[in-house]
C-alpha cells in the first residue's frame, strides 16, 4: 500500500507505508520545498503534519516520539518536548501554537 | 500635564525599584491590560532586572544570577515597559510631577510607583565600615562575599534571626569557621519562641557553627591594613573573625520619600491607604518600603505581592484593598526546616500551647489554640512537613485533636491527615494568596503555576499542591504506567517481559492500556529492555521506543544537524586515530571541539551523511562514544605514575579498563567515571558517579559524585582495594543502582535517596544476598556488548533509516545550513526563523 499526501489539491505519493515503523516518524519534501512529518500509529493510523518545530524553527517533528493521552495521539518534538496533536496539528502545551495538518490516505 | 482636555494623553506610570514586588506590580499591570493603554517607565537601581531575593542564598548551591531572574523571557518588550537598570531615582517633584533619574534622565509621571525596598541595617559600632565588613542583600554582595572569603577563614555574622541564618550558613559552606552573634537571648526569636530556639541551637551547633546568644557587637576591630581582624562583644570578649556580614535586621527605604515630603511612619516605612496610595494621591507605595494601614511594615515577599496587586487594581480602577496580612513562613536554613505561623507566641487571651520537643533529633512542635480548639498558630522546628496543612487550617478546629497534630507518625499519631481534609477556601500558597479551590481546577504543576502562579515564590507550599492534583501524582512513571521504574524493572526481569507492548497492555494504566504510550515512559522501558537483554538497541519494536539521539545514535543540535562523538577510553589517543578525526570532520565540514569528557565532538552532521562519516571513523578502529544514551560517557583519567611524578599507580590503564568494561551499559541516566593517579585528584573522580583513587596501596572508591546543577561530592565507599576488588564493587554498585533507581534520577540524588549506609550495606557487604546476581547480569553485560555503529553499518536494514526524507532518500536536507565562525561552521539559526512563521 502506497501512503499519499494532499497536496495543492492533488494527491502526491510518497512511499510505502510498511516503510514507517509503528510509533515513529520519517520526513517527506514536497514540491514546493516544504517538509512534511509523517506517522503510523501502532494500530496502522497514517498521520501527516508540517515536519518544522513552530518553538525552534528547526525542520524535527519528524524524528520525535509519538504518544497517546487521553484518547488523542501525539507527537512529542525531539528538541524541547512540546507535544502536537497529530489529528489538528495543535500544541498540547501552548493553546497558541499550532502546526498544519496534511490528509493522508493509502491506494 | 495630565489629562490636558481634548488631546489624547498616554498616561505614564513611573515604578521606583525593580525588585521582588516591583516586578510582581509589573505582571499584575499586564494582566490588567494597564500596560496596553500606558507608557510604563521603570527605574531601577541594580545592575540587573529583578530577582528572587528569597532564593538568593542558593547561589552558593550553584544556581547562577541568570536562574534567579524573575522577570521572563521578553516580558519588557512585549508589554513595552521601558525598563532603567543601574539607573536609580534620585529626586521627586511631587509639584510638577517629574522624577529624576541619576543619569540626569527626567520623566512626568501621571502615576508614580515606589517599591524601593529595604537596606539592611548596619548598627553604628566603630570598624563597621572597614574592609571585610558586608552585608546579605543582593547579587552583588554575595559576589563581593565570595570573592573576599577566599582569601578568609574565619567569618562572623551579626544577627541570629533568619537572614543572619542564611549568610552564616553561606559563609560556611565558603569553608569558612563562622560565628553568630545575636543580641536577644535566642536564634531566630521573631518566628520562634524559646523551646524552638533552643531545637534550632543545638542542631545549628551540631553543624560546626558557633553561636553566641544575649552578647551585643560593640566593635569592629581593624588591623594596620584597615582590614577587619575581629570583633569585642558586649560581654567583653573578644572574638577573631577576617570578614563580618551584618544582618541585624532592614529598614524601609523611604529617604526619597522624605525628601519629598510624603508623609512616613515614625519609625521608617512610607505610610499608605488600603488602596495603597501615599498621602499623595498620585503616589503609591508597595513591598518592604511601605507602611500598612496596620500600622506594620511587611518584610516578607507575601504581603508585598498582595500590595503590589492592590496598587495594579487601584489604577485599572478596580476595588480591592490591603489591610495586613498573615506572616507565616517556613525556611529551610542551613538544611533545618524553621515554620511559624498565626499566633506563634500564643499572645493570645487565655490560649493554650500543645508542645511536642525531642532533643536528640532537634525536633520541636508548638501549636497554639484556643479554648474551643480552635488553632491560633504555631512553631516548627526540625521537622516541618506538616507546616503546608496546619497553616491552612488556622482559625479553624482540626478534625483530629492538636496532641495527634505534633506526634511524629508512628507514635500513636493516626493516619497523616492529608490535605483532602482541607476548606476550599483554605489559602495553600501564602506567597500568592491562592486557595485550594483555584488549584484544584488544574490538572498539573505547570499548569498550576502558571495559571494561579501558587508555587513560585517561596515553593514551601509545593508539596501540598502536588498531593492536590489529580494523579499521576501517585509516583507513577507517567500517565501510562502507575509503577515507578523500580517497579517496572522487577516486572520486566521477573516475568521475562520482552516488548514495550505487552508491558503497557498488561501492567499500564486502564486507560493507557492498548493507547501509543509516550515520550517519557517508552525510553524508560526501552532502557530495563537493554539493561536487562542486551540486544541491539534499535531492533524491532525498540526501534520506536528510543529518543531520536539513541535512534540515529548522535546527539541532535538545535538546527536538527547531529553531533558525534567517538569514544576515546581514559582519554588517551594515538596521533593516528587523532589525524583520522581531523580528516574526517575537514572532509565532511563539521565544526569540533574539546569535550569536558576528555574526548572530540564533531558537530554539523546531517542524518544522511553519519553512516559515511562513521564508517570512516570504525575504519580506523574507532567505536560510538553514546553521548547519545542514557548509558556510560566517560571514564577520564589523569596522565598518573607512568609520567606524573606524584603518581602512585597507573590511572590511565584502570580508566581504560573501566571504560571498556561498562561501555555500552544502558542505566536511568548516565554515567560518569574517572580515575586520579593519586590523591591530588587532577581527573576530578570524586565528583562522577564512580570515582577512583590511586593509594600507595591499591585504590580508593568513590561513588554517588555528581557535576551539573546541583554538585555533589562523592562518598568513600570503600578503601584501598585491590584492581579484583574494587571492580567488583563497581560492578555491584552499578547493576544496584539501574535496578532500583527511578528514571533520570543520577546515582547523586539515588545515594541521597536511599542512603550511603544501605549502598554500602548491599555492596560490600551483601546484606541482601544479591551480590552473584548482580556480578552475573554484569559479566551478561561485559559478555554481549558490541559495538552499535559497527552494527548497524553492517545491515542495510538498519542502514535505511539513515534518511533526510522518505522520498527523496538522497537529498540533503535543505534546512539544515551553517555560516562561517571563528574558521569553522555554525548553525545558521536566523535562516530557520525566517521561514515563513516565526520561531517562538
Ligand atoms: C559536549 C559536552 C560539552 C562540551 O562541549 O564539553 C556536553 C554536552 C551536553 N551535555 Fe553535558 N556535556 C559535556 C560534559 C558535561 C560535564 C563534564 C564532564 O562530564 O566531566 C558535565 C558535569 C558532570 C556531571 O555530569 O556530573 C555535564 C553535565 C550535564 C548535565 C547535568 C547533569 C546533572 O546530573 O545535573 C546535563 C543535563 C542532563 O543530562 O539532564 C547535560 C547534557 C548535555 C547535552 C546532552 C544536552 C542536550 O540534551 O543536548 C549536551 C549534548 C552533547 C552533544 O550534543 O554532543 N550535561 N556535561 C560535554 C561532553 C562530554 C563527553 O565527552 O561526553
Ligand atoms: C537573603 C534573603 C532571604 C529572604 N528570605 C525570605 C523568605 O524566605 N521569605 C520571604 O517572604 N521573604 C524573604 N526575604 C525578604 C524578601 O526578599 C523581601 O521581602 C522582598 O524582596 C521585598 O521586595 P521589594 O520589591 O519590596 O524589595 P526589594 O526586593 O529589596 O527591591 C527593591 C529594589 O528597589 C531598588 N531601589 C531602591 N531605591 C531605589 C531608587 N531610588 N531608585 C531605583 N531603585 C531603587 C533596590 O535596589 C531594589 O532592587 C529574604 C530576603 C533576603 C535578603
Ligand atoms: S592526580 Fe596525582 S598522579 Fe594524577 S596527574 Fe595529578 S598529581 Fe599526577
Ligand atoms: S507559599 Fe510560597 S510559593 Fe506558595
Amino acid at each position: 500500500m502506497k501512503l499519499e499526501l494532499s497536496h495543492d489539491d492533488d494527491w502526491l505519493p510518497i512511499c510505502d507505508t510498511t516503510v514507517l515503523t509503528p510509533g515513529r516518524g520519517m520526513a517527506a519534501l514536497l514540491p514546493d520545498g516544504r517538509q512534511a512529518a509523517l506517522f503510523r500509529d501502532r494500530s496502522g493510523r497514517l498521520y501527516a503534519i508540517d515536519n518544522r518545530d513552530p518553538f525552534t524553527g528547526a525542520q524535527v517533528l519528524s524524528r520525535g516520539l509519538i504518544g497517546s493521552a487521553n484518547g488523542r495521539t501525539f507527537v512529542a518534538s525531539p528538541l524541547l518536548k512540546q507535544r502536537f496533536d497529530l489529528e489538528t496539528g495543535r500544541c498540547l502545551d501552548d493553546d497558541e501554537v499550532a502546526v498544519a495538518v496534511y490528509p493522508v490516505r493509502t491506494s | 500635564m495630565p489629562n490636558t482636555p481634548g488631546a489624547a494623553h498616554t498616561p505614564t506610570i513611573v515604578l521606583v525599584g525593580h525588585g521582588m514586588v516591583g516586578q510582581r506590580f509589573l505582571e499584575a499591570l499586564a494582566e490588567r491590560g494597564v500596560t496596553g493603554r500606558a507608557r510604563v517607565v521603570v527605574l531601577c537601581e541594580e545592575p540587573r532586572p529583578a530577582y528572587d531575593r528569597v532564593q538568593l542564598s542558593s547561589y552558593f548551591s550553584g544556581r547562577t544570577p541568570d536562574d534567579l531572574s524573575m522577570v521572563p523571557e521578553g516580558f519588557m518588550a512585549e508589554h513595552g515597559v521601558e525598563l532603567r537598570t543601574g539607573d536609580p531615582a534620585v529626586a521627586i517633584d511631587r509639584e510638577a510631577r517629574t522624577v529624576t533619574a541619576r543619569s540626569g534622565l527626567t520623566v512626568a509621571y501621571d502615576t508614580l510607583v515606589l517599591a524601593t525596598g529595604s537596606y539592611p541595617f548596619v548598627p553604628p559600632v566603630p570598624g563597621k565600615d572597614a574592609k571585610g565588613c558586608f552585608v546579605y542583600r543582593t547579587i552583588e554582595d554575595l559576589l563581593a562575599i565570595e570573592e573576599y572569603a577566599k582569601s578568609a577563614r574565619t567569618g562572623a555574622v551579626v544577627g541570629g534571626g533568619l537572614l543572619g541564618l542564611e549568610a552564616a550558613g553561606a559563609l560556611k559552606g565558603l569553608g569558612l569557621d563562622t560565628h553568630v552573634v545575636e543580641f536577644a537571648p535566642r536564634l531566630m526569636p521573631v518566628q520562634v519562641d524559646e523551646g524552638g530556639g533552643a531545637a534550632l541551637l543545638r542542631t545549628v551547633e551540631g553543624m560546626g557553627l558557633s553561636v553566641h546568644t544575649g552578647v551585643g557587637t560593640q566593635e569592629v576591630t581593624v588591623g594596620d591594613d584597615g582590614a577587619v581582624t575581629g570583633m569585642k562583644l558586649s560581654d567583653g570578649s573578644e572574638l577573631a573573625a577576617d570578614m563580618v556580614v551584618f544582618s541585624a535586621g532592614v529598614r524601609p527605604r523611604d529617604q526619597l520619600a522624605r525628601d519629598c515630603g510624603l508623609t512616613v511612619g515614625e519609625r521608617g516605612g512610607i505610610a499608605i491607604d488600603e488602596r495603597c496610595r501615599t498621602s499623595d494621591p498620585a503616589v503609591y507605595a508597595i513591598g518592604e518600603c511601605a507602611l500598612a494601614v496596620d500600622g506594620r511594615v511587611y518584610g516578607l515577599v507575601a504581603p508585598g505581592n498582595e500590595m503590589a496587586l492592590t496598587a495594579a487594581d487601584a489604577i485599572a480602577g478596580r476595588e480591592s484593598s490591603f489591610t495586613g496580612a498573615d506572616t507565616s513562613t517556613k525556611l529551610k536554613l542551613l538544611g533545618v526546616d524553621v515554620a511559624s505561623f498565626g499566633d506563634a507566641h500564643g499572645a493570645a487571651e487565655g490560649c493554650l500551647d500543645v508542645v511536642y520537643a525531642d532533643s536528640r533529633s532537634g525536633v520541636y512542635k508548638k501549636l497554639v489554640v484556643d479554648t474551643d480548639g480552635r488553632l491560633l498558630g504555631g512553631v516548627l522546628v526540625g521537622d516541618a512537613d506538616a507546616y503546608g496543612m496546619l497553616r491552612p487550617l488556622t482559625g479553624s478546629v482540626p478534625p483530629v485533636s492538636p496532641e495527634q497534630l505534633v506526634l511524629p507518625a508512628g507514635a500513636g499519631a493516626p493516619v497523616a491527615l492529608g490535605p483532602e481534609s482541607l476548606p476550599d477556601d483554605a489559602v495553600i500558597c501564602s506567597c500568592h494568596n491562592v486557595s485550594k479551590g483555584a488549584i484544584c481546577e488544574h490538572a498539573t504543576l505547570p499548569e498550576v503555576k502558571k495559571c494561579t502562579k501558587a508555587g513560585t515564590g517561596c515553593g514551601s507550599c509545593v508539596k501540598v499542591i502536588q498531593q492536590l492534583l489529580p494523579k499521576t501524582g501517585d509516583g507513577g512513571l507517567c500517565g501510562c504506567f502507575p509503577q515507578t521504574r523500580q517497579d517496572l524493572y522487577e516486572i520486566v526481569q521477573v516475568l521475562r517481559i520482552a516488548s514495550y507492548a505487552e508491558l503497557l497492555d498488561r501492567y499500564g494504566r486502564e486507560e493507557a492500556k492498548g493507547g501509543e504510550g509516550c515520550e517519557v515512559c517508552k525510553p524508560t522501558v526501552a532502557s530495563i529492555l537493554a539493561s536487562l537483554s542486551h540486544g541491539y538497541v534499535l531492533d524491532g519494536e525498540q526501534a520506536a521506543l528510543q529518543d531520536t539521539n539513541d535512534h540515529f545514535l548522535a546527539n541532535m543540535q538545535r538546527n536538527g544537524s547531529y553531533s558525534i562523538v567517538p569514544r576515546i577510553p581514559g582519554g588517551e589517543i594515538t596521533p593516528e586515530k587523532l589525524i583520522v578525526i581531523g580528516e574526517v570532520a575537514r572532509d565532511f565540514g563539521l565544526y569540533t571541539k574539546i569535550t569536558g569528557g576528555q574526548r572530540i565532538d564533531l558537530f554539523g552532521a546531517r542524518v544522511e551523511q553519519l553512516p559515511a562519516i562513521w564508517a570512516r571513523l570504525v575504519d580506523a578502529g574507532f567505536e560510538s562514544g553514546h553521548a547519545y544514551g542514557k548509558a556510560l560517557r566517560t571514564v577520564k583519567s589523569c596522565v598518573g605514575q607512568t609520567w606524573c611524578r606524584y603518581g602512585v599507580q597507573d590511572s590511565v590503564r584502570m580508566a581504560i579498563d573501566l571504560e571498556l568494561r561498562y561501555r555500552g551499559l544502558r542505566a536511568p541516566h548516565k554515567l560518569k567515571s574517572a580515575v586520579s593517579g593519586c590523591q591530588r585528584e587532577c581527573a576530578e573522580a570524586q565528583s562522577k558517579d564512580f570515582g577512583v583513587i590511586a593509594t600507595a596501596n591499591g585504590w580508593n572508591l568513590y561513588v554517588g559524585g555528581n557535576g551539573g546543577a546541583t554538585p555533589r561530592h562523592a562518598d568513600l565507599l570503600a578503601k584501598d582495594l585491590s584492581d579484583a576488588a574494587l571492580i567488583r564493587l563497581i560492578d555491584r554498585f552499578l547493576m544496584y543502582y539501574i535496578r532500583t533507581a527511578e528514571r533520570l534520577e543520577r546515582t547523586a540524588p539515588w545515594v541521597e535517596r536511599i542512603g550511603l549506609d544501605h549502598v554500602r550495606e548491599v555492596v560490600v557487604e551483601d546484606s541482601l544476598g544479591i551480590g552473584e546476581e548482580l556480578d552475573a547480569l554484569m559479566s551478561r553485560h561485559v559478555a554481549g556488548y558490541r559495538d552499535e555503529w559497527s552494527e548497524t553499518l553492517a545491515d542495510p536494514e538498519r542502514l535505511a533509516r539513515f534518511v533526510s526524507f522518505v522520498n527523496a532518500p538522497d537529498a540533503p536536507d535543505p534546512s539544515v545550513r551553517f555560516v562561517p565562525e571563528r574558521g569553522q561552521i555554525k548553525p545558521d539559526l536566523t535562516f530557520l526563523t525566517l521561514e515563513g512563521v516565526s520561531a517562538r
